[in-house]
C-alpha cells in the first residue's frame, strides 16, 4: 500500500530496488538496512525478516522504533499463519486480497494500528462472514466446496464398470 | 457473455506464463475482457474484475481504466463489493486524480452506516489517502467518531485524525477536545492509536505540547500498570505485556520530557524502573530497553540515569545479536557528543567491533571509533585504525583514510608519529586517498622542517618498492624534488641514512615520467622534481636532456612544462637558482592574493626585483611598450606599514581595436619579507581555459596520432572515426569531474600560480 503519491513506474522501481538491496544480504548479518536512492535515501530504513524463501520488508522513518517493528513483522506473520492455517507462499500468493485486508486491520495510514493479534483476527473473522452471508447463490458453490472440506468423505473408487447390470426393483411393500 | 473467470483462475493462468511477453499477452487479454465488461454496467461481477484487476496492478500494469469503476463499488450496498472498492481505492486512487473527490460523499455517508466495519472501511480509506480537500469535508465525522465508545472504531478514528492533521495542520484543534478521556480507556488499541495521535499532535505544535505536559502522571502511571500486572495473555508478546504500547508511551515520554526539568523528574522512577525490570533476553525486552535509553539521553535525566543508559547500551554491544549491536552503536553515535567521558568507558568494546563481519555495525563502528580519539588515547586508537585500514573493504578505506588524517592533524603526539601515520597510510590505502589529501601533506611536510631529511629518506624508500598508488607517488616526488640534496647527502638522524646517488634518484623520477602506472597528474610532479634537482645536484646535463625530450611529448600540459623549463635553461638561466629554491612555510589560511587564469597567446615578462628597493624610491618603470600596448610599474611604499611594497600595473591600448584576450603572469622569486601581490585581472568570455571541451579535443588528438594518420584524407576519416568511438562515459567523466576542477582551481588561487608549476 503506497501512502504517498506515486506513479506505477515509481513503484516498480521501488519495488525492484528494495528487491535488489534486501536480496543480496547475507544470513548472518542485521536486519536493518538503509534506505535507496527512490525511497528518501538514509532517512528511511528498510527492516526485513527472512522466514525460508519469503522476505517481509517494512519501509519505515525515523520515528519508528527498529526493533520494535522486527516484533510487529512476527505479528504479522503469526495472524497469517492463524488465519490461512499454516500459511505458505501460495497462500499469499493466491489470496492477495485477504492478505491486504489483514494488513488493513494491523496498519493504516503508514501508521500501527492495532498489534494484539487475537483482536486482529476477531474483526477479520467478522468482516469475512459478512462477506459470505452476502454472496447469495453465486457463492454456493464456494460454500459447497467449504462444506465438502469439512467433510469426511471416503475414498471414491476411479472405475465403475457398468457393464450389463440387471438392475432388480425390490419389491416395496405397500404402504396403506 | 461468460462469466467472467475468478481471480483465483487468472492467477493460475498467469503462474503458467514463461515468458514476460506471453505473461503480457495474457494480462491485455484479460485487460480486454474487463473493459467490455465494465461497459456493460454488469453489477453482478463487478467486483470480481476489479478484484482481479488490483491483482494485475501489483504486477505493474497500468490499472487507471479501473478507477471509477471502485467508486460504483464503494456506492454499492453490498458489504463485499464496498470491501473491493475501497480497496481499489486505497490502491489506485490518490490526490492527483480529480476522481478521488467524488468519494468524498459515498465516504460521508458510510462513516454514519449502522455497520461498523462499514464505518472502519471508510476510516482506513480516508487516513490512507484522504487529500487535503476530502479531510477538510470529513474531519467533523472523524471528531465524532473520536467521541464514540466503540472501541474498534475509535481506535481507527484515531489514526485517522492523524492523516487529517498531517494533511491540514489548521484542523488539529478540532480535535483537541475529544482527546480529553483518551487515556482513561481500557482497550490498548485504543491506547495505543491515541498515543500516536498525541505524539503527532505534540511534534506539530509547541502549544500543544505544553497543553499535553500535564498528562506525564496518567501515561507514568498506566506504563507502570504495563511492567507490574504480571501476565495477561491478551496482551502478551514473549513474556512482556504489550510492548508495543510501551514502546509508544516511552516516545511519547520523551517528547514531553525534553528541555523541562519537572516533567523529566517525574519519569526519573518509571524510566529506572522499567531500565531495572524489563527481561532482556528476547527481542521485545531489549526493544524496550532500547526506548528507555533513548528517552533517558533525550530528556533531562539526572546524571545517574545517563550513567546506567550509557551502560546498558555497552551491555548492549556485548550481545550476540547482531540486531542489538547494531542499534547500540547508533545511539552511542547520538550521544557521544554529550556523554563523551561516558561512552569512552566502552572504547575497546566498541574498537573490537571494527572486527565485525556485517558491514552495517563495521561502519559505525569506525565513525564512533573516531569520535572518540583524543590525545590521550591516540597512540592505541590509530593502531587499532590503521589495522582496521589494512584489512578492511574498499568501500571504507576513503572515509577511514580521512578520518586517519583528520585525527593525526588534531592530535598527534610529534612531528615524526605524524609523518610516519601518513605514511603508513599512503602505502596500505594510498589509492583510495582522497584527491585534496596530497597539497594537505604537501603543507605539512614543508611546514615539519626538522623532519625533511628523515621524510624524503623514507618517502623514496616506498617509492623504490611500489609506483602504483599516485597520491603516494605524487607526494614522494614533490618531496625528492625539494629534498633531493639531503637525501644524497645521506643528512638524516632519525634513522640509518642510505647511501644513494645522484643517477639512481633519477632513474626513479624518470621511471615515474614513462611508466604506464603513472596518470598525467603524476607526470607532473616528476617532471618538476626533475627540474627542481637541477639547482640541487650537479648532473645539470642528464636534466637539460631529460626536459627536451619531453618538449615534444604528446601530453600537452607535461609539453608546456618541458617548454618552461626549456626555456628557463636557455634564456632565464640566471633566474634559475631563485625560481627553484626551497618553498617557504605556507600558510594554511588564504593570503590576499588573487589570481585568475585564463590562456590564449602567452608571454613570459621575468623581472627582478631588487631586494635593497624597500630601502630606496624607485621611479616608474615601463615594462612593454610595442604594437599599441604600454605596461607601467609604479612603486610605491603603503601607509601606514613603511615595510610593504605596493606595485601597481597600468596596462594602456593605444589602438583603435579592441585587445582581446590579454595575459599577465608573474613569476614572483622569494624574498625574505613577505610580498603580498594583488592582480585583478580580467577575464575574457568564451576563454579555451577550464573548458571542458578542450579535454575532448585532446583524447581526439591522442586517438587520432596513435593512428598516424598519413595524408590528409586519411586524417579526415581517422578523426570522423575515433570521435565517433569516443564513449559516452569519457564526456560524463569530463562532466563530472569539472566542478572538482572549477574548486580546486578556485583553491589554488591564492598561492602564486608559480608554486602550482612547481608542484
Amino acid at each position: 500500500m503506497w501512502t504517498l503519491e506515486r506513479n506505477e513506474d515509481t513503484e516498480q522501481q521501488i519495488i525492484r530496488e528494495t528487491f535488489h538491496l534486501v536480496s543480496k544480504r547475507d544470513e548472518n548479518v542485521c536486519n536493518f538496512l538503509e534506505g535507496g536512492m527512490l525511497i528518501g535515501g538514509s532517512e528511511n530504513r528498510l527492516i526485513y525478516r527472512h522466514y525460508a524463501t519469503l522476505y517481509f520488508v517494512f519501509c519505515v522513518d525515523s520515528s519508528e522504533s527498529e526493533l520494535g517493528i522486527l516484533d510487529l513483522i512476527q505479528v504479522f506473520v503469526e495472524t497469517l499463519d492463524k488465519c490461512f492455517e499454516n500459511v505458505c507462499e501460495l497462500d499469499l500468493i493466491f489470496h492477495v486480497d485477504k492478505v491486504h485486508n489483514i494488513l488493513a486491520e494491523m496498519v493504516m495510514g503508514g501508521m500501527v494500528l492495532e498489534t494484539n493479534m487475537n483482536e486482529i483476527i476477531i474483526q477479520v473473522d467478522a468482516q469475512n462472514k459478512m462477506e459470505k452471508s452476502e454472496a447469495g447463490i453465486a457463492g454456493a458453490p464456494a460454500r459447497a466446496v467449504s462444506a465438502v472440506k469439512n467433510m469426511n468423505l471416503p475414498e471414491m473408487p476411479r472405475n465403475i464398470n457398468i457393464g450389463d447390470i440387471s438392475i432388480k426393483v425390490p419389491n416395496l411393500p405397500s404402504f396403506k | 457473455m461468460p462469466a467472467p473467470i475468478r481471480l483465483r483462475e487468472l492467477i493460475r493462468t498467469i503462474r503458467t506464463a514463461r515468458t514476460q511477453a506471453e505473461e503480457r499477452e495474457m494480462i491485455q487479454k484479460e485487460c480486454a475482457a474487463i473493459r467490455s465488461s465494465f461497459r456493460e454496467e454488469d453489477n453482478t461481477y463487478r467486483c470480481r474484475n476489479v478484484a482481479k484487476l488490483l491483482y494485475m496492478h501489483m504486477l505493474g500494469y497500468p490499472a487507471h481504466f479501473g478507477q471509477l469503476e471502485c467508486l460504483k463499488l464503494i456506492a454499492s450496498q453490498k458489504f463485499t463489493d464496498k470491501r473491493i472498492g475501497y480497496l481499489g481505492a486505497m490502491l489506485l486512487l490518490d490526490e492527483r486524480q480529480d476522481v478521488h473527490l467524488l468519494m468524498t460523499n459515498c465516504i460521508k455517508n458510510d462513516l454514519n452506516h449502522s455497520t461498523q466495519y462499514v464505518q472502519g472501511l471508510a476510516l482506513c480509506t480516508l487516513g490512507c489517502m484522504g487529500s487535503s480537500e476530502m479531510c477538510r469535508d470529513l474531519a467533523g465525522e472523524v471528531e465524532k467518531l473520536l467521541k464514540t465508545s466503540n472501541s474498534y472504531l475509535r481506535k481507527k478514528a484515531a489514526l485517522c485524525a492523524v492523516h487529517v492533521i498531517r494533511k491540514v495542520p489548521e484542523l488539529m484543534e478540532m480535535f483537541l477536545p475529544a482527546t480529553k478521556n483518551l487515556l482513561s480507556e481500557k482497550n490498548h488499541g485504543v491506547l495505543h492509536t491515541s498515543v500516536v495521535l498525541l505524539t503527532e499532535m505534540c511534534e506539530r505544535s509547541p502549544d500543544m505540547l505544553l497543553h499535553f505536559r500535564k498528562l506525564v502522571p496518567q501515561l507514568v502511571r498506566i506504563l507502570k500498570n504495563l511492567i507490574m500486572s504480571g501476565y495477561s495473555p491478551e496482551h502478551d508478546v514473549s513474556g512482556i505485556s504489550d510492548p508495543f504500547l510501551q514502546v509508544r508511551i516511552l516516545r511519547l515520554l520523551r517528547i514531553l520530557g525534553r528541555s523541562d526539568d519537572d516533567s523529566s523528574e517525574a519519569m526519573n522512577d518509571i524510566l529506572a524502573q522499567v531500565a531495572t525490570n524489563t527481561e532482556t533476553s528476547k527481542n521485545v525486552g531489549n526493544a524496550i530497553l532500547y526506548e528507555t535509553v533513548l528517552t533517558i539521553m533525550d530528556i533531562k535525566s539526572e546524571s545517574g540515569l545517563r550513567v546506567l543508559a550509557i551502560n546498558i547500551l555497552g551491555r548492549f554491544l556485548l550481545n550476540n545479536d547482531k540486531n542489538i549491536r547494531y542499534v547500540a552503536l547508533t545511539s552511542l553515535l547520538k550521544t557521544v557528543q554529550t556523554d563523551h567521558n561516558a561512552v569512552q568507558r566502552h572504547r575497546s568494546t566498541i574498537v573490537d567491533c571494527l572486527k565485525d563481519l556485517d558491514v552495517s555495525i563495521k561502519r559505525r563502528a569506525m565513525e564512533l571509533s573516531f569520535a572518540l580519539v583524543n590525545g590521550n588515547n591516540i597512540r592505541g586508537m590509530m593502531k587499532e585504525l590503521l589495522y582496521f585500514l589494512d584489512s578492511c573493504d574498499p568501500e571504507f578505506k576513503a572515509d577511514c583514510a580521512s578520518g586517519v588524517f583528520l585525527a593525526a592533524e588534531k592530535y598527534a603526539p610529534s612531528k615524526r608519529w605524524h609523518i610516519d601515520t601518513i605514511m603508513r597510510v599512503l602505502t596500505t590505502a594510498g589509492s583510495y586517498v582522497r584527491d585534496d589529501s596530497v597539497p594537505n601533506l604537501i603543507q605539512l611536510i614543508t611546514n615539519s622542517v626538522e623532519m625533511h631529511a628523515y621524510t624524503v629518506q623514507r618517502l623514496y624508500k616506498a617509492l623504490l618498492d611500489d609506483i602504483s598508488q599516485q597520491p603516494l607517488v605524487q607526494v614522494s616526488s614533490w618531496c625528492i624534488g625539494e629534498y633531493g640534496d639531503l637525501l644524497v647527502s645521506g643528512q638524516c638522524e632519525e634513522e640509518e641514512p642510505i647511501q644513494v646517488t645522484e643517477d639512481e634518484v633519477l632513474d626513479v623520477l624518470e621511471g615515474l615520467l614513462v611508466s604506464n602506472l603513472s596518470t598525467p597528474v603524476t607526470r607532473g610532479y616528476s617532471l618538476t622534481a626533475i627540474m627542481k634537482l637541477s639547482t640541487r645536484f650537479s648532473s645539470i646535463n642528464r636534466i637539460k636532456k631529460v626536459v627536451s625530450i619531453y618538449g615534444s611529448s604528446i601530453d600537452v600540459e607535461l609539453q608546456q612544462r618541458a617548454v618552461e623549463y626549456n626555456a628557463l635553461f636557455k634564456k632565464y638561466d640566471h633566474m634559475r637558482p631563485a625560481l627553484l629554491e626551497r618553498m617557504p612555510i605556507m600558510e594554511k589560511t588564504a593570503s590576499n592574493v588573487h589570481t585568475m587564469f585564463f590562456g590564449g597567446y602567452v608571454w613570459y615578462y621575468f623581472f627582478t626585483l631588487n631586494c635593497a628597493f624597500l630601502s630606496l624610491a624607485i621611479p616608474p618603470m615601463t615594462a612593454y611598450s610595442k604594437n599599441g600596448l604600454k605596461i607601467e610599474f609604479t612603486f610605491e611604499r603603503a601607509n601606514p606599514n613603511p615595510n610593504i611594497a605596493v606595485i601597481t600595473i597600468h596596462a594602456t591600448n593605444t589602438t583603435e581595436a579592441d585587445m582581446t584576450e590579454f595575459v599577465f603572469q608573474a613569476a614572483v622569486p622569494k624574498v625574505s619579507h613577505d610580498l603580498s601581490v594583488t592582480f585583478v585581472l580580467e577575464w575574457p568570455s568564451q576563454s579555451p581555459d577550464l573548458n571542458p571541451i578542450e579535454n575532448l579535443w585532446r583524447e581526439l588528438k591522442v586517438r587520432v596520432a596513435q593512428q598516424q594518420p598519413q595524408n590528409i584524407t586519411a586524417l579526415e576519416e581517422i578523426c570522423m572515426e575515433e570521435w565517433a568511438k569516443i564513449p559516452a562515459t569519457v564526456c560524463e567523466n569530463f562532466v563530472k569531474t569539472y566542478r572538482k576542477c572549477l574548486t580546486s582551481v578556485i583553491d589554488n588561487i591564492y598561492r602564486n600560480f608559480w608554486t602550482i608549476k612547481r608542484t
